[in-house]
């Protein structure tokens, strides 16, 4: 009786698409390797015939060099002890040679597998044929042609579930690769093909004489774009509705209510000049939902897009490679830049995909710098709005001080953590063009993500705010901090609140300061300190479980004492 | 029949893999992305600075640092 589905293969050969397709579970796939990190479970059927499948982090082979491996390799042992499970072994079709090293490993353990011969339209197009009838004979297993994107495949995928077999291959496994290269020979023919227009611009990308320069273009478009479509939800949607339709609601509840009662400060907040202020009035209502949903929703949006279209061409690797050097500045390589762009959208993916780095000091080191140096974009979103009025003027400094700070911290953490860091060695996917519905169903899951997870937090975070307030907390702890504050970062003592909220949400952190009417350089001084000074709740959580907790007290004392001195070297410079 | 390192192939030229030089966890992790003795495989670019090479081995392309890189010989 099987119990469970393993769906184990290569990284970037589609594992977390069929995943999807055979379970209805939606999980992020990418086209990139490593982007499955942590395995993920779904099932298929239901009552007593119910199963469970698993989506596997890639592996090249069962010798795991890296901890998302390890993840992988460990759950195929487990699996195998338990005797209940089966393993689908997704393929590339288009790289059956490197592929097949797996399988082979695969088929020494004692687990029934099947084989889905993925990625077949695009082995099809490059001119790759496979005789699956002879490959099954050979390796003694089921096989079956798939495209994930599409479905193609899937339905006979799960029809021959229960055939799948031990495989009768045997072989020495010194002699493995001769193996591999034998059945190869046996079972594919090649059409060989010109280099196509595509890859040849594809290939462009990568010389770093023309690589470098449009890597340039390409990441300005990207903040083009992103403010673009950030800005024009933001002034053609959620501020009309807010003005124009919540507003006078709002106003209704307000006079039933009756300002002044603590209810009111709340649910409402104050009023400014007997009208709500979406920035300043600070009830549940008002500002609670105006700051997700209103300036920070258009955000997360435009940047999911962006980010998933980076992600589904496959720019992103290339992106590592000519990257390298400059993350060899902060003791990592290239493919770090994976997590620093995830940590960009919110710092809890950032730090999970560290996994793809392959040494403890290289993950210490990445989640760190994303804690103390990159803002989440709920936090930009909030950040660009508070500042936005004063142009660059406002708006450069902060990320100036950012880049430079991830910069000099990084060099300083590669200088002082101690491990290894290893060189960059990774698979470079096709370009592919992105598939639409692949593409909307992974912005609308993260879109998801946050409309769940961090709407209620934001919300949480406003009613402390205002019972922490009534209860003069907040004038309490300012008293107590005030020193540092006041001289050392030159900021009054109401924004301790703003600190102190911080750990809940950054977002509604850096609302905070709108009412407090600080100057420019105070803004600017409290906008940087409130990114690196400490991780929000649930960033902290999935730090703790990354990093242990001797590693999370170092990172925060890097945090926090990085934080007081580029304060304080902001007030002193600006 | 020349042997010499990838790092000193020029992007687009094409050579077999002759040895690996490293440890036997060096070859085996080499090896699980198709770099091993006897396969093809063409510099498709390297960056300034001793930067990564890219090489293409069949139908994957890989990026392999240069201190890596360096221990790989070909034959071209």
């Amino acid at each position: 009786m099987i119990k469970k589905i393993l769906l184990i293969g290569n990284p970037n050969v589609g594992k977390s698409v069929i995943f999807s397709r055979l379970t209805g579970v939606r999980v992020i796939a990418s086209n990139y390797p490593g982007t499955t990190v942590e395995f993920c479970r779904g099932c298929i059927g239901s009552g007593a015939e119910k199963i469970d499948v698993v989506d596997v982090p890639g592996t090249y082979s069962l010798d795991p060099t890296s901890p998302a491996e390890k993840v992988a390799v460990a759950m195929l042992d487990r699996a195998v002890e338990a005797k209940d499970s089966i393993a689908v072994n997704v393929l590339d079709a288009t790289n059956l040679e490197r592929n097949l090293n797996l399988t082979l490993q695969l088929l020494k353990k004692d687990i029934p597998v099947i084989v889905a011969l993925n990625l077949w339209d695009e082995a099809k197009h490059i001119g790759i044929t496979i005789d699956v009838n002879t490959l099954e004979k050979t390796l003694g297993v089921p096989i079956v042609a798939t495209v994930a994107i599409t479905g193609e495949g899937i339905k006979e995928l799960v029809n021959r579930l229960g055939d799948a077999a031990k495989g009768e291959y045997s072989y020495d496994n010194d002699e493995r690769w001769h193996e591999v290269g034998r059945i190869v020979d046996r079972v594919q023919s090649i059409k060989h093909k010109h280099h196509t227009v595509g890859e040849r611009l594809g290939d462009l990308t990568i010389h770093p004489w023309t690589g470098i320069p449009i890597a340039f273009v390409i990441l300005f478009l990207l903040f083009f774009v992103i403010r673009f479509i950030g800005e024009g939800l933001i002034a053609y949607i959620t501020e009309p509705f807010f003005g124009n339709i919540w507003a006078p609601l709002i106003m209704q509840v307000s006079r039933v209510i009756g300002p002044g009662n603590l209810l009111h400060k709340i649910i409402i907040g104050e009023l400014i000049d007997g009208a709500i202020d979406f920035q300043q009035s600070f009830g549940i209502l008002t500002t609670g939902l105006y700051v997700p949903i209103g300036a920070v929703l258009p955000y997360i949006f435009a940047f999911y897009l962006v980010l998933s279209i980076l992600e589904d061409t496959g720019y992103l690797p290339r992106l590592a490679v000519l990257l390298d050097n400059t993350l060899h500045i902060i003791g990592l390589h290239g493919m770090a830049i994976v997590p620093m762009f995830l940590a960009a959208g919110c710092n809890v993916p950032g730090v999970l995909a560290t996994r793809i780095l392959e040494t403890k000091r290289e993950r210490f080191i990445a989640a760190t710098l994303m804690s103390i140096s990159i803002p989440c974009v709920a936090q930009t979103a909030m950040i660009t709005g508070l500042l936005g009025k004063y142009g660059a003027r406002g708006l450069f400094p902060v990320f100036a001080t950012l880049i430079v700070v991830w910069l000099v911290a990084g060099n300083i953490l590669r200088l002082l953590v101690k491990g290894e860091s290893p060189e960059i060695f990774t698979e470079i996917p096709p370009y592919r063009l992105p598939h639409l519905m692949t593409l909307i169903k992974k912005v609308w899951m993260r879109i998801h993500w946050f409309l769940h997870e961090a709407v209620p937090f934001v919300l949480l975070g406003v009613f402390a705010v205002n019972i922490l307030y009534a209860l003069g907390v907040i004038t309490w702890l300012g008293n107590i901090t005030g020193p540092i504050t006041t001289r050392l970062l030159g900021l009054p003592l109401k924004a301790v609140g703003a600190l102190l909220i911080g750990f809940f949400r950054k977002d509604i952190a850096v609302g905070m300061l709108a009412p407090l009417g600080l100057t420019l350089k105070q803004l600017i001084i409290a906008s940087v300190v409130l990114t690196m000074y400490f991780p929000c709740i649930a960033t902290f959580v999935v730090l703790l479980k990354e990093l242990g907790i001797v590693d999370m007290f170092k990172a925060a004392f890097v945090m926090i004492s990085s934080a007081l001195i580029v304060g304080g070297l902001l007030n002193v410079i600006l | 029949m020349t042997e010499l390192r990838l790092t000193d192939m020029q992007a687009g030229q094409t050579g077999k893999v002759t040895r690996v030089h490293g440890g036997h966890g060096f070859r085996r992790r080499l090896e699980a992305l198709g770099m091993r003795p006897g396969m093809k495989v063409t510099k498709v670019s390297g960056q300034i600075m001793r930067g990564p090479i890219v090489v293409k081995i069949g139908n994957t392309q890989i990026a392999i640092g240069f201190g890596m890189a360096y221990r790989v010989f070909v034959e071209v």
